[in-house]
């Protein structure tokens, strides 16, 4: 089993690196992008024998570890 | 009295911290190790260097601040212990809750290694009891991750409490009110991104009155 988990800043705090390729896009002719925000990718592979399981403790890392509450949120799907 | 000084994997400050404890004197400085569990009864200072420890993976100090010694340190406050976070350390201190807030990227995504100044909000602390209030001092900042951030009630609250010792006369890295230095509401823990320990010699030197209101702390002759 694996999950992908994405960890962003929280929007009301100020994404640096996001905006800088945001400027730099632009700046090549995607005048169309509104906004960027970078973030993580965390791929995990696991060995749960429920979907219910694993979620319940990605959701525990997530908040233990893997995000500071305090300025990021995050999210997980569960692959097979 | 004890000092000790904790090393993690990657803490490169720790050295000058147990130099400059020696040179303001009064302290028996004892180096810890991040993976030991040791009673820190006997101790009246615990210090978190900087440095980058776990490599900064993840986030700057999160790994550090799920080390074993970090469960002794959080008991260690919560007995009224003094504790003190420079740069790296103050970053584990706030992914550890020691601390409130976070220090996120610098603004402009620079790491940034020069002298600044900071002005003394507080005197009430026992960090910044031999200084002024509204004085400044210059020290060293050198950080890639030294942007604090907090939200609107935790400022207030920060506010509310004067946990906020130290701000930024010109603001470096884009930190929520200027913000460079804070206490817990006992003020027994104090974080900050600037290097006291590396402002104790001929050329800035302004480090030594967080060490000397501390030995005034403690009691012992300054």
């Amino acid at each position: 089993m694996k999950a992908r988990i994405h960890v962003f800043y929280k929007d009301s705090v100020f994404d640096p690196q996001g905006s800088t390729v945001e400027e730099s896009l632009k700046r090549m002719g995607f005048n169309k992008i509104k906004n960027i925000r970078m973030g993580r990718v965390i791929d995990l592979e696991m060995d749960y024998d429920s979907k219910e399981e694993a979620k319940r403790d990605v959701t525990k890392m997530c908040e233990r570890l893997l995000a500071n509450p305090v300025i990021e949120s995050f999210k997980h799907e569960i692959l097979d | 009295m004890k000092a000790g000084v904790i090393t993690f994997p990657g803490s490169n400050c720790d050295d000058d911290v147990v130099d400059s404890l020696k040179k303001v004197g009064g302290f028996d400085v004892e180096r810890l190790w991040h993976k030991d569990t040791p009673d820190l009864s006997s101790f009246a200072l615990v210090v978190l260097p900087g440095g980058f420890s776990y490599g900064d993976y993840l986030r700057c100090g999160a790994m550090a601040a799920r080390s074993p010694i970090m469960e002794k340190v959080k008991n260690f406050s919560s007995k009224g212990g003094f504790v003190l976070g420079i740069c790296n350390g103050f970053q584990i201190l706030c992914e550890s809750g020691l601390l409130p807030g976070a220090l996120a990227r610098n603004l402009s995504l620079n790491f940034i290694c020069k002298d600044v100044t900071v002005k003394i909000e507080t005197v009430e602390t026992p960090w910044t009891r031999s200084t002024e209030k509204n004085t400044t001092l210059t020290l060293p900042i050198a950080h890639g991750e030294g942007r604090f951030v907090i939200d609107n009630d935790g400022y207030e609250e920060l506010v509310k409490n004067s946990q906020i010792v130290l701000t930024y006369q010109n603001n470096p890295n884009g930190s929520t009110h200027n913000i460079a230095g804070v206490c817990n509401k006992n003020n027994n823990v104090f974080g900050l991104m600037p290097h006291p320990e590396r402002a104790t010699d001929l050329r800035i030197h302004d480090g030594l009155k967080i060490w000397s209101s501390l030995k005034i702390q403690l009691g012992l002759h300054s």
